[in-house]
């Protein structure tokens, strides 16, 4: 990075670091850190609607639709996380393959399960198998995006399921009494109320998912934890010019830092949305706000 | 100018294109990139080590597009057998168990010694907490004695539970340990007698796979036979390192 970064082992300990903290695997920290929070934004806002879509269809009046969505609930919720992210993942991109192989290779002869292997021709391949190394990684990144989607759904769904119920029935009935349909109850009524109910089990999830991103390298993701791990990790002369015993826990330290950091604000933020939510609603917390202003 | 600018690229498209074709598919390499000197991460965040410099050779002998994609131990032969990748370049010795789930080429390095690696001198060995890497041959040959066994994810996470007493030694590859044990300044140091272990290291292939096993196959023969392969291992495991004959 820096022009006196050639010898690295002549530098005084300050100059020594900062082309330390400047290699290119060091870069790739950085990196993963920026691909980190690009998950969490891309997810949150996803499995928030595969949870209000669970939680939606688990009240149904309609049979088939409500065991459809209790069935989500139950079943992922009941799955441990690194089970599910290595079976599930691997059947879906099977799932995948296997759709294109039928639409796309018609005339293949040989079978795609031969023993343990999965063949599949190189047209359906996903992403195919000359595709550049980032069309790969962004397909992995996607199938990362869907699978944490549905996992954490599930427990969106059952929080929004209990807020969904937690609303006053006396508001619902106002409703009804209106001349409100169920459809315009549901969507004018019920919807705006619950999220104050839903915040406190959401906010639980949004924590619990910031620190589920080692999660990831299953995926073929590096997060920041692996490059922690690996960066931290002994390094004799051979093999670098900037050689180091076991420094995991200074890396694991800064993590430490970060994810503190991230979640204070994060906090912060859902303090503000919570006070922002509670205004003029019909629970205790927005009778006293109420007050407080009067 | 302009023209001879367009024109080079226009050449420069038409000669990718017609190289794709006659690559059509491009070999993906897996490797954990965490075993040193067999592969690693350096310090530009790259892939290198002398598997990586074997593979880039191998590729261009066998006439292969091929790139590297990193995996991690756990899920290396899942990922092979599922087609995330096609070539697995990661160490790994070739056994009988492993054999059964997937195919290897024949060995790009000879069966070599395992080693413990103590802390300090009168470590017992044979009774004693023996940490090695999950789903590896010494982990194996760990379980069936009469030591303790610990496993780690990770060939790093083995080592350090020898420093901070977690294991009373390390049991892995002796090519791999030896440069810790260099580098640790007299902290670390073989004990106990070397284990010749595994039938040697070669590329894992998907057992459906032939026309590839054939391809790596005969370069790897090539290379034996000038005489590359050897200079290769001397250069990444030092001149004590076996060779082929």
């Amino acid at each position: 990075m820096f022009s006196y970064c050639t010898e690295p082992d002549t530098l005084a300990s300050l100059a020594w670091l900062t082309c330390y903290l400047t290699t290119g695997a060091h870069m790739s920290l950085y990196m993963s850190v920026f691909v980190v929070l690009l998950l969490i934004a891309i997810t949150a806002p996803v499995a928030l609607l595969f949870g209000f879509g669970g939680a939606s269809a688990a009240r149904s009046a309609f049979p088939p639709l409500s065991w459809l969505g209790k069935g989500y609930i139950a079943i992922v919720r009941g799955v441990p996380d690194i089970a599910f992210f290595l079976f599930f993942v691997i059947a879906l991109d099977q799932a995948i393959e296997w759709l294109r192989h039928q639409a796309l290779c018609p005339d293949w002869s040989e079978p795609i399960r031969q023993g343990n292997d999965f063949v599949v021709c190189q047209a359906a391949k996903m992403p195919l198998g000359n595709a550049p190394q980032w069309v790969h990684e962004t397909y992995g990144f996607s199938l990362a995006v869907l699978t944490f989607a549905i996992v954490f759904g599930a427990f969106a769904a059952n929080v929004l399921f209990g807020a969904m119920r937690a609303v006053p029935r006396a508001q619902l009935e106002t409703a009804e009494a209106y001349g409100m349909t169920e459809r315009q109850t549901f969507w004018r009524v019920l919807v705006p109320q619950m999220w104050v109910y839903a915040l406190p089990g959401l906010s639980n999830l949004w924590m619990v998912l910031i620190k589920a991103t080692p999660l990831l390298f299953l995926l073929g993701v590096e997060d920041i934890v692996y490059w922690a791990r690996e960066l931290g990790g002994t390094k004799t002369p051979r093999f670098t010019d900037y050689p180091h015993g076991d420094w995991r826990m200074w890396y694991f330290l800064a993590l430490l830092v970060f994810y503190l950091i991230f979640t204070r604000i994060s906090e912060v933020a859902l303090d503000k949305l919570m006070a922002r939510l509670t205004r003029g609603q019909a629970t205790a917390a927005g009778e006293a706000q109420r007050k407080a202003v009067a | 100018m302009k023209s001879i600018i367009l024109t080079t690229a226009a050449v420069a498209l038409t000669a990718g294109m017609a190289m794709a074709d006659g690559h059509a598919k491009t070999v993906r390499m897996g490797t954990e990139g965490a075993y040193p000197p067999y592969n690693f991460i350096n310090d530009a965040g790259e892939l290198d080590g002398f598997e990586r410099e074997l593979g880039d050779e191998l590729c261009v002998r066998a006439e292969l597009t091929c790139e590297w994609v990193k995996n991690d131990w756990d899920s290396i032969i899942p990922n092979l057998v599922s087609g995330n990748y096609d070539t697995i370049m990661a160490g790994m010795s070739i056994t009988d168990e492993r054999d059964e789930v997937i195919d290897f080429t024949q060995s790009y390095i000879p069966p070599e010694a395992s080693g413990y690696v103590a802390a300090s001198e009168n470590v017992d060995i044979e009774s004693g907490v023996i940490a090695a890497q999950t789903a590896t041959i010494q982990a194996g040959y760990i379980a069936e004695s009469s030591a303790t066994l610990v496993e780690f994810a990770t060939p790093e996470e083995t080592v350090a539970a020898v420093r901070n007493g977690e294991a009373d030694a390390v049991f892995a590859q002796k090519q791999y340990l030896d440069s810790l044990v260099e580098a640790s300044g007299g902290q670390l140091m073989y004990v106990g007698e070397d284990v010749p272990l595994g039938g040697g290291v070669g590329i894992g292939l998907r057992e459906s796979d032939e026309e590839l096993q054939g391809k790596f196959d005969a370069a790897i023969v090539s290379m034996k036979e000038d005489g590359t392969l050897n200079a290769m291992i001397s250069k990444w495991f030092g001149d004590d390192a076996t060779l082929y004959e």
